[in-house]
């Protein structure tokens, strides 16, 4: 579904963010990629969301190679990811229904579905009560329960969570990460940067580990280990 | 729609100032069309106090004046020639002395009209009244059928300096004029595309997130357009009502300094003017400031 060839990233002052990196994720995989801070991990992700382009290598999706795709294919390709901020990224000026609800207007989907959707999207976060709240009104575990029914209220192939539980306490944290294995197990391919071990090892699936731009390990079954 | 709606109420105070700096900026354009109509106004009155007059040898026949005007009429830079006969100038003459006894006495003591007829011509444009007049200075054009000479005197020459001098300075004025106002309107759209920047800046990381989840430009700019819409149309309607009370109270000075010229009178029989070019300057600034600043932003 998923595949890095042998993709660098060296910036203009010479920093290596990325050497030589090449894995594969198949669909409905749930997949956590390691690191200290500066291993490589969000440029990764930047890679995959066609932010920026790697200096060498190709990153494919499916068969596409996404840093062909033009402005629009950019769009509709975006579509199929939902992504998961550390910093939540909720617009503040938008309640949480219009927060949800513009993801949907984005991809063009009609007022009758996004009325449907947003409820139900919101049902599976158990935040149902808090819709018309702004984000400044919610707790931290809150707008991160919002961000990921943004994500998942597309139905995207993949939802990608870049240190989605750096800001929470470990409460939140747990429940978050239950979140994204219901997520998960009802399909959707989950890619999960982090480099909190307690997430890592709760999940228990394959575990990616990067440093200083490199894969150092890939494990199917793997616990946090540097 | 809903949205830039939404975006303007909600982000009340930028949006308030972002409405005063428009609004300053179509007062500036407002300001510019009373200059405009003051300036033209006042020159096309002194313009009209312009003229050249010529004057008929004394018993001149009325059928070679009329000859003459109807000549004058066929030039391309005369606008009108008015005829007074000699019998209107004695009329004219008296009416301006009425006061001054001692012209109806030496009047009284000639036995014949002292006065000849004359031709008050004007011109398109100041700056033509030489050509007039060298016409004039030629030998046919001012002799009679029968070969006597007509014309008496023409005033040209006298007035020659001060017209001129009044030619060259309508032409300054309506140079400086027109720059002061392309100067004055490319700085107040860049003061206010600056700040409809500056509430964009503000929303960058909501634009990023819109790119993320993968919003197509036209739904990103979508509604910062319709909130710039919002804020020209607001700016225009703050600015129109402004300017009623404004010129009501400066209605009576400006028709005592600018010779007739009521700002007030003008402002309402030209209202439907006034009305499209605010409204619409302010709909164009705010949608073009909000399109090109967006722009920005929508390169990742």
């Amino acid at each position: 579904m998923i595949h890095f060839d042998k993709v660098s990233k060296v910036y203009p002052d010479k920093y290596v963010a990325l050497e030589g990196v090449s894995f594969s994720i198949e669909a409905q995989e749930f997949v956590s990629i390691v690191g200290h801070s500066g291993a490589g991990k969000t440029t990764l992700i930047k890679m995959l969301l066609a932010e920026d382009r790697p200096t060498e290598g190709k990153v494919h999706y499916h068969s596409t190679d996404i840093n062909k795709l033009s402005r629009r294919d950019i769009n509709d390709f975006r579509r199929k990811i939902g992504v998961v901020f550390q910093d939540f990224r909720l617009l503040p000026r938008k309640n949480v229904y219009e927060n949800i609800a513009f993801a949907m207007e984005a991809a063009g989907r009609t007022d009758e579905e996004i009325e449907a959707d947003v409820p139900y999207v919101l049902k599976l976060v158990d935040l149902e009560n808090k819709i018309w709240n702004f984000p400044g009104e919610l707790s931290g575990g809150e707008k991160q329960r919002v961000a990921i029914a943004r994500a998942i209220v597309n139905q995207p192939d993949i939802v990608i969570a870049d240190e989605p539980t750096g800001n929470l306490d470990p409460i939140n944290t747990y429940e978050i990460v239950q979140i994204l294995k219901k997520v998960n197990d009802l399909g959707t391919t989950v890619l999960l940067t982090t480099h909190n071990k307690g997430v890592v090892d709760s999940v228990g699936k394959r575990v990616i580990t990067m440093e200083r731009g490199k894969i150092i390990r890939d494990d199917p079954k793997g616990n946090y280990v540097l | 729609m809903k949205s830039g709606f939404f975006g303007l109420v909600r982000n009340g105070f930028v949006s308030l100032s972002s409405i005063f700096t428009m609004v300053v900026t179509l007062a500036v354009i407002v300001s510019l069309m009373f200059g405009s109509a003051i300036l033209s106004t006042t020159l096309a009155t002194l313009k009209d106090k312009v003229d050249l007059n010529v004057y008929f040898v004394i018993g001149s026949e009325e059928a070679d004046i009329l000859a003459m005007k109807k000549t004058l009429e066929t030039l391309p830079e005369v606008r009108s020639v008015e005829y007074i006969s000699d019998d209107q100038a004695l009329v004219n003459f008296r009416e301006k002395h009425k006061d001054d006894q001692s012209y109806f006495k030496a009047l009284e003591e000639l036995d014949y009209n002292p006065l000849g007829a004359a031709l008050n011509v004007k011109a398109q444009e100041p700056s033509q009244y030489e050509g007039v007049a060298q016409f004039l200075s030629q030998t046919e054009n001012i002799t009679a059928a029968d070969g006597s000479v007509l014309v008496d005197k023409i005033n040209y020459l006298q007035n020659k300096t001060v017209i001129d001098r009044l030619a060259r300075l309508i032409g300054a004025a309506e140079t400086a004029g027109f720059i002061a106002t392309i100067i004055l309107v490319i700085i107040s759209v860049l003061i206010t595309f600056n700040t409809v920047h500056l509430v964009i800046f503000m929303s960058k990381d909501e634009i990023s997130v819109m790119r993320l989840v993968g919003a197509s430009s036209f739904y990103v700019r979508g509604p910062f357009i319709v909130t710039g819409l919002f804020y020209g149309l607001a700016a225009g309607l703050i600015t129109l009502i402004l300017a009623y009370p404004i010129t009501l109270s400066l209605g009576d000075l400006t028709e005592n300094f600018f010779i007739g010229f009521n700002l007030f009178d003008y402002f309402v029989a030209n209202f439907a003017q006034f009305f499209l070019v605010v409204i619409g300057s302010g709909l164009l600034i705010g949608a073009v400031s909000s399109y090109l600043a967006v722009r920005k932003y929508l390169r990742t």
